[in-house]
């Protein structure tokens, strides 16, 4: 438990998620941000830190109106965000502001006013990984995964089961992307993208964003909404370069996060009631449920086969459906966290009964960074 | 549109120049003796400047690949596998497993592989790996 306690008191998406080509990327911060502060109650006098990816914190301050006296830009992929509120939690405990807004926006579909995303920010990758013709992340961050599976027994039907699960927990979410049921048969007969990745293994493009407002556990209770603590959290990094990853069956990044997070938090994994492990392809909820301790190394396959995670399971993860079902906008750690709040103040689609503790595991860029946040619900001392 | 090329560094020239020669150059500490890629002018494991450029056997084992079908301009030959390979030194590498089918079956992980070098400009030969020929 954190000394003195932090928690989110505001939480919002954008109002649109999908197909937005009204709105530009830091359209979308804004759309968001407003959201949140609305459902804090709070005006932008009252924030005064701003974290956010993407976007240059200066930049996004001005076109909000803020002023505010700490910032955070970190950048590192999908998990920034994570980053983030581990980084505020400690910004508001140390003092150096009080309550803090964290935003995301990105054109992932409609690419409007879009941050130009480098084929890597490394030119080492540039140098000896993109000339062997990586398009992106789809045939990047999958590379490990053939060797996980050997290493693990793990198959492509294990990965498909993945998408199956999440389709299920989709189907209940109005805003999911893709709802209509699929089976392993569909997932394996559809296009393959980078063998062994079909289509439905890899996460959507859409547009959209979200926010979150965090300020000292003692003020949280003059909020309108249900507080939600911070109960601990983590960060790590480990290769830019995919190549450069030393065991491709585990990521050290969230080995590190989680047991830094697990540690802070005080609890053992029996005590977690939800779990979302950014899922930008089939692959990674294997690993984060291996790494962060949930499973023995060559048990996920196990766990997810058995429907620990799927509705009704003692696991449920990824419970709007995930980067692959849900939305994915390329930074998709905010919605993650969205969904984790969700499920703390009780009012998710797809609601887990008496969910006390939610786990958030992001990964960001090519297996290079991690960021774990542990949620409660529950006001602790 | 021609294949994206490297652009060599100060820190890495060393290593576009042996390929250009048919060598695949790897770096060496001298205090610790480990062996590592990429090029840079110290030792990732104990931070030692003294450092040597060697060349490597050019022998190599399939650690992971995909077989990417989305196209990109600047290529055009998918689908094609794009692989690391752990080098018989040690350290690993991305590249391409050329001179054989891009199929799951013909690419199998731990399979031993060779170096071979396409000429791609003047100044670039790129490292691609193939199937070891069985003797
Ligand atoms: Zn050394």
């Amino acid at each position: 438990m954190r000394s003195k306690g932090v928690a989110v008191v505001g939480a919002a998406e954008t109002t649109k998620l999908g197909l937005i080509p009204e709105l530009s990327a830091i359209g979308l911060h804004a759309d968001a941000a407003l959201n949140a502060l609305a459902d804090a109650g709070l005006r932008p006098s009252d924030i005064d830190g701003l974290a956010t990816a993407g976007e240059y914190p200066p930049a996004l301050a001005a076109y909000l109106g803020l002023a505010p006296k700490w910032i955070d830009g970190t950048t590192v992929g999908g998990c920034s965000f994570m980053l983030h509120v581990h980084h505020a939690a400690a910004a508001i405990e140390a003092g150096y502001c009080s309550t803090v807004l964290i935003t995301h926006g990105e054109s992932g579909r409609s690419g409007i006013g879009r941050a130009s995303h480098a084929a890597s920010t490394s030119s080492l990758a540039a140098e000896f990984e993109y000339p062997y013709g990586v398009a992106g992340a789809t045939s990047n961050l999958t590379i490990p995964a053939l060797r996980y599976m050997k290493s693990r027994g793990a198959t492509e039907e294990d990965l498909a089961r993945v998408v199956v699960v999440q389709r299920e927990w989709a189907a209940m979410n109005p805003r999911a992307s893709l709802k209509t049921p699929i089976t392993v048969d569909e997932v394996l007969n559809a296009e393959i993208i980078a063998w062994p990745f079909r289509k439905p293994m890899c996460c959507l493009r859409t547009d959209g964003g979200g926010a979150l407002i965090l300020t000292a556990a003692t003020r949280a209770k003059d909020f309108p909404r249900k507080p939600v603590h911070i109960l601990g959290s983590g960060e790590a990094v480990e290769s830019p370069m995919v190549s450069m990853m030393r065991d491709f069956t585990t990521f050290r990044g969230f080995r590190t996060a989680a047991a830094d997070a697990f540690a802070q938090a005080r609890i053992g994994h029996a005590e977690v009631d939800h779990l979302m492990i950014y899922d930008a392809f089939a692959h990674l909820p294997l690993y984060g449920l291996e790494d962060a301790g949930f499973c023995k190394p060559g048990e996920a396959k196990d766990f997810i086969r058995e429907r620990n995670t799927a509705p009704g399971g003692k696991l449920p993860m990824n419970t709007n459906g995930g980067g692959l079902c849900y939305m994915h906008s390329g930074m998709y750690g905010m919605y993650a966290l969205q969904e984790s709040v969700r499920q703390m103040r009780g009012i998710a689609p797809a609601q887990v009964p008496d969910a006390r503790i939610s786990v958030c595991i992001g990964v960001g860029g090519m297996f290079a960074a991690a960021g774990v946040v542990i949620f409660t619900n529950e006001a602790r001392q | 549109m021609p294949r994206t090329l490297p652009k060599p560094t100060p820190e890495t020239r060393h290593f576009w120049e042996g390929c250009k020669l048919g060598e695949l150059r790897l770096q060496r500490c001298r205090s610790c003796g480990e062996a590592y890629f990429p090029p840079r002018p110290f030792c990732p494991e104990c931070a030692g400047r003294d450092v040597e450029v060697f060349t490597a056997s050019g022998k190599a084992t399939l650690y992971s690949y995909v077989i990417n079908h989305r196209p990109r301009a600047d290529i055009g030959t998918e689908p094609h596998s794009i692989a690391v390979v752990t080098l018989a030194e040690g350290p690993r590498m991305m590249t391409n497993i050329i001179n054989c089918p891009q199929t799951p079956q013909a690419l199998q992980l731990d399979m031993p592989l060779q170096v071979v070098f396409g000429n791609e400009s003047a100044e670039i030969s790129l490292p691609y790996f193939e199937p070891t020929v069985q003797p």
